[in-house]
């Protein structure tokens, strides 16, 4: 017998068909169908909003090798609670997933514990050091689709543009974390009025300027694809701008918190605004939107950056970069985004699912008939308070505040993986 | 005034000092009252006073200096407490031991008060919070050195009097890395003076105008006008980083040579809060003419310091 169901009484939104309105969902053994039979059982969405999964192409699971501030199976729990259903793991872990052997120990354990669909990706150079490029070959024979030395940036010109070309043949979406060396050697936050009053180096625009220009410049000469991970910059949206008008292949994401946070939230030194990039001034933030609204910045990606309370609690600059944003991701953007009145919802959905599918080529961000049945109900009007996590970690700035928007249930494959309590 | 009926007089309700930002004029005035007292009283008669005596100050310096903690030192001898001072050489910090841990052993140890100089912005504050005995500011990174700013001020009420609004206070040098500057700008601010920040631009960035401050990096015009010119010291590594091309080239461009000292008006001192390079920020005639409270500076930082001390530790006690 087909195990059927029905998300009656919803709000459909399939940014993928361009459909938002009143209407029914149906699935049928794990993926969406155009009718089912009577005997199907039926779920009452009370007027709520049913989406296709999230689709969160940055995050940092940290296993293999720093269990202690995140797992894969905590780390997919965490997802499924902020309405992800496929998230690209970045390579960044100990070892490095720039063998195939690592890579094929991290997708065992994923098989084993991840509660979604997790995609791997491989380093751009070993070790992530910038120096030679990894096996891409074959780390794609063990299933990465994507390449990137995030936390990292290849400083080389010749080694980046050898990285995209070589990456080109085996269809690798390359992913760079911007930023040039020299000027972010004493970087801890943005360079600007706080950082000179704290005393703290600064991390300015400039750096990632650069390495977004060399990037657009690199893949438009070599005619390869370039994605240039957490803008941050208004400069840089700019660029990103300019060089999708000449045709040049780039894409781009923000991040919940560079279109929510303010380097002076940095006040007396907290740490879980520290991140990498920083996080900047209004003005990057209006540049930011701009960018999402107008398709500059094709997608909206967490940079899930779990860290130990222990490690997070100490002198601002011996703490680690990078805060938690899974749980957080949709409350965040949804207040900044929609509820200010700059995107519609449906914009949003397609922001945080359909488009960043498309880009990773993987079967998700759309409710069609016939694709796997990954989807999120979701409450933006309900109100909540961030006080419980199924990370192993709680590095985000909004740990304890008063959020709204909710992810109420996440299912996979037709499962229900996470139900709001 | 007696010291005695001062103290008891006090509204100070602070454990800590950790910077210059958060005090209020009030707060500052009350160091400068107290610290005169301990200033006519270390002049009158050298003996030690017993404001802080049965108490034990740890000096807890993780970056090298003679001048500030000698200072501290002497302070907490002066009134009377037991001081163990602690080098970051030898300290557990070298075995990996936390900050936090490290501040937490020393409270435990039956200590009364942390005197804490650290490379990290916001480690003095990051103690302050995580342990019940004062903790009081000797330097952190480039964020904060309130004491060095409270006995600059200081000296400048000593030679100027009281009232030190409308001074014109020229700071020259190594702004952007100077914890000495930032703590000078706030506490200039708040007493009324008016603040000109002069040096390299890559060492004086436009955003310092965002503290209130002028910024000019023409010499003779920087210091034509002042009252008093502040010179930093200047850091060699400054020049490996590239932020001026040398030593020489600062020194002509920027260093208060004895010919400009034609440039100064009359009457205006010259101050540094050492250690001094002579020869390059500051010629060494100058250092030590009539111009030159330098050593003042010095003298003022051991009574500036009792005041802090005592002024912390008393609000401790009261809190208890």
């Amino acid at each position: 017998m087909k195990k059927e169901f029905i998300i009656k009484n919803a709000r459909v939104i399939d940014p993928s068909r361009k459909i938002d309105s009143k209407g029914d969902l149906f699935v049928s053994d794990g993926v969406f169908a155009e009718k089912v039979s009577k005997a199907a059982k039926i779920i009452d969405a009370g007027g709520l909003v049913v989406a296709p999964g999230f689709v969160d192409m940055h995050a940092h699971l940290r296993e293999p090798g720093q269990t202690n501030k995140e797992c894969v199976e905590s780390a997919s729990m965490a997802a499924a609670a902020g309405g992800f259903t496929s998230v690209l793991a970045m390579p960044n872990t100990s070892p490095a997933a720039d063998s195939p052997s690592t890579v094929r120990l991290i997708r065992d354990i994923i098989a084993q514990k991840s509660k979604i669909k997790i995609y791997q990706s491989g380093c751009i150079t070993v070790g992530r050091a910038g120096e030679r490029l990894a096996p891409y070959g074959s780390l794609k024979n063990q299933g990465i689709i994507a390449i990137t030395d995030d936390g990292s940036c290849v400083q080389s010109c010749e080694i980046m543009r050898n990285a995209l070309v070589y990456a080109k043949m085996f269809g690798l979406l390359v992913l760079d974390h911007c930023q040039e060396y020299t000027l972010t050697a004493s970087g801890q936050m943005h360079e600007g009025e706080t950082s000179l009053r704290l005393g703290l180096g600064g991390w300015p625009r400039s750096a990632e300027d650069i390495i977004v220009s060399r990037d657009i410049i690199l893949a438009h000469y070599a005619k390869c694809r370039i994605h240039l991970q957490h803008i941050s910059s208004a400069l840089s949206v700019d660029i990103i701008r300019q060089g999708k008008l000449r045709g040049t292949a780039v894409s781009a994401e923000a991040t919940p918190h560079h279109l929510a946070l303010l380097d002076s939230m940095v006040g007396n030194y907290d740490t879980n605004y520290k991140m990498c990039p920083p996080v900047r001034t209004q003005s990057d933030i209006d540049a930011l939107i701009g960018g999402l609204a107008d398709g500059t910045i094709d997608v909206i990606a967490t940079d899930h950056a779990p860290h130990s309370a222990t490690e997070k609690d100490s002198e601002f600059d011996k703490a680690p970069f990078g805060i938690t944003g899974f749980e957080t991701a949709f409350s965040v953007c949804h207040e900044v985004l929609v509820k200010s009145g700059a995107l519609k919802l449906s914009k949003l959905i397609s922001l945080m699912s359909t488009r960043p599918a498309e880009l990773l080529g993987i079967e998700a961000g759309s409710l069609k008939p016939g694709t796997p049945a990954d989807f999120v109900i979701l409450n933006p009007k309900e109100k909540y308070v961030y006080n419980k996590t199924f990370s192993r970690s709680t590095n985000s700035p909004w740990w304890g505040k008063s959020l709204c928007g909710t992810v109420v249930a996440t299912y996979v494959n037709g499962k229900s993986v996470f139900e709001r309590k | 005034m007696k010291i005695e009926d001062f103290i008891d007089g006090v509204s100070w309700g602070r454990k800590d000092l950790t910077n210059i930002k958060d005090l209020s004029l009030r707060e500052i005035n009350e160091i400068f009252a107290l610290a005169k007292l301990f200033k006519s009283s270390l002049k009158t008669d050298g003996a030690k006073l017993p404001y802080l005596k049965g108490k034990t100050v740890v000096n807890l310096f993780f970056e090298p200096s003679t001048r500030t903690r000698t200072a501290f030192e002497m302070a907490a001898h002066k009134l009377g407490a037991d001081v163990i001072s602690v080098a970051s050489n030898i300290s557990s910090s070298v075995k990996g031991e936390t900050l936090k841990d490290t501040a937490r052993n020393i409270e435990a140890l039956m200590s009364d008060m942390i005197v804490v100089r650290h490379s990290s912005a916001g480690a003095a504050q990051y103690l302050a919070d995580r342990v019940k005995i004062p903790v009081i500011n000797a330097g952190d990174g480039a964020h904060a050195h309130p004491t060095q700013a409270l006995l600059d001020a200081f000296t400048m009420r000593e030679h100027f009097g009281d009232d030190i609004s409308g001074l014109k206070v020229t700071i020259l040098g190594d702004i952007l890395f100077s914890r000495v500057a930032r703590s000078n700008i706030y506490a200039l601010d708040k007493l009324g003076a008016k603040v000109t920040l002069a040096g390299p631009s890559t060492l004086v960035p436009d955003e310092f105008k965002s503290l209130g401050v002028n910024i000019c990096y023409d010499l003779p015009e920087a210091i034509a006008d002042a009252d008093v010119v502040m010179l930093l010291r200047i850091q060699h590594e400054r020049q490996r980083a590239n932020y001026f091309p040398s030593i020489s080239e600062y020194a002509s461009i920027f260093g208060l040579g004895v010919r400009r000292e034609n440039l100064l008006k009359k009457g205006a001192i010259i101050m540094h809060p050492g250690p001094i390079n002579r020869g390059v920020e500051l010629d060494s005639v100058l250092a030590d003419s009539g111009r030159s409270v330098i050593l003042n500076q010095v003298t003022h930082g051991v009574a500036v310091r009792m005041a802090v001390m005592k002024l912390c530790m008393g609000a401790s006690l009261k809190g208890k």
